[in-house]
């Protein structure tokens, strides 16, 4: 891993000039288009679905804005409609979101040196897609940016909450997004986000073994449990994997093959 | 017009806060031994990896019980990563993946 830089060097903003930044920034907006897309069609999913279940606009704009947890939001719907209480609703949504804690862990190092004010409004804003979108594109700088980590977040934040409101006000006219494949692209852009993290065998193996325990605990106990289990067990087992001189040279250059450059 | 759930709202973000938070604002989470800082790293490939494939071979049944699914899905997640190790860019693999679904069910196939 190009270990991020020492705490003082990484705060600011990357020289508007540097190349690098700038084909790391341009890919960032490519891939954020994709992942932009599946957000916009769940949002516009979840807005019918927050007015079919008697929400308002403020409540349904509320959830999205202030919560800003997709799945939870959808669950919450459910569960509010089989009248369950809200402290079921509360305890199920910090269930759901508990995988955060890995995305919030595996960032951490790359914020050395930012203000606690910036990583307590990032946190706000972390979701699966702005890590998968954040992660291979301070991998490919080599350090923290803080506008690479607002554009990516911002792919997902601003088409949430806007897409909400329309899917609110005028869900009950689109077509099903089913029939154009926009299913599949959340599925899709975490895998292939996380070829861009697979430089080296370790890393390989830890794909690897977070899908298998993964889907087994997600097969046994919940997907909200197998994802987390997948997430924590691959890469602890993934450390006993022995590193060769080719995977730290392959590490060493990962600027240069990642997704998230030209 | 009802804001009664504008509450609710507050709550589950108060849940959800500190999962996303403690890590990022926790003193020396950014100071961490070698191990650790190599078993963060390995993080990113294996949860995005096991989001991946419990959302698209994992099937939830109305009675709460879970089975193995395999579909067009995996089918479309894996061109898409076929595609992007080849292209290097995610755009085209959802492109890819999408028509890929698409057109298969509009032909009726899946």
């Amino acid at each position: 891993m190009p270990a991020p830089v020492p705490d003082g060097q990484d705060a600011g903003p990357l020289p508007e000039a540097g190349p690098d930044a700038a084909g790391v920034r341009r890919r960032l907006m490519s891939d954020g288009v994709g992942i932009s897309v599946s957000v916009i069609a769940f949002a516009l999913i979840y807005g019918l679905a927050a007015r079919q279940a008697g929400l308002s606009l403020v409540e349904g704009l509320a959830m999205s804005a202030i919560a800003f947890a997709g799945a939870a939001q959808f669950s919450a719907l459910g569960l509010l409609g089989q009248g369950v209480p809200w402290l079921g609703i509360i305890v199920l949504t910090g269930i759901l979101n508990a995988r955060h804690l890995l995305y919030s862990a595996s960032l951490a190092p790359w914020f050395a040196g930012t203000s606690r004010r910036e990583r307590a409004v990032s946190a706000y804003i972390l979701t699966d897609e702005a890590y998968a979108l954040a992660m291979p594109a301070f991998r490919a700088l080599g350090r923290h940016d803080s506008r690479t980590y607002l554009i990516a977040a911002g792919f997902t934040f601003v088409p949430w909450v806007s897409a909400t409101m329309l899917g609110m006000l005028f869900g009950e006219l689109m077509p099903d997004p089913t029939t154009l494949g926009l299913d599949v692209i959340f599925p899709a852009a975490m895998a292939g986000l996380a070829v861009a993290l697979v430089v080296d065998r370790r890393a390989a193996v830890a794909a690897v073994l977070g899908v298998v325990i993964g889907v087994g605990v997600a097969l046994a106990v919940g997907p909200s449990v197998g994802i987390v289990a997948g997430g924590l067990a691959g890469p602890a087992l993934a450390l006993r994997v022995p590193r060769s001189a080719a995977d730290a040279v392959a590490e060493e250059s990962v600027s240069d093959h990642a997704v998230g450059l030209p | 017009m009802s804001v009664e759930l504008v509450a609710l709202a507050v709550l589950m973000a108060a849940v959800t806060y500190p999962s996303r938070a403690v890590p990022l604002l926790l003193p020396g989470f950014d100071r961490l031994p070698p191990i650790v800082d190599e078993y963060l790293r390995l993080i990113g490939p294996g949860i995005l990896a096991s989001l991946a494939a419990v959302d698209v071979l994992v099937l939830g049944d109305p009675d709460g019980h879970y089975r193995f699914h395999l579909g067009l899905e995996l089918l479309a997640v894996l061109v898409c990563v076929a595609v992007v190790a080849w292209r290097r860019s995610l755009l085209p693999g959802l492109i890819a993946a999408a028509a890929l679904v698409a057109i298969s069910r509009w032909l009726g196939v899946a």
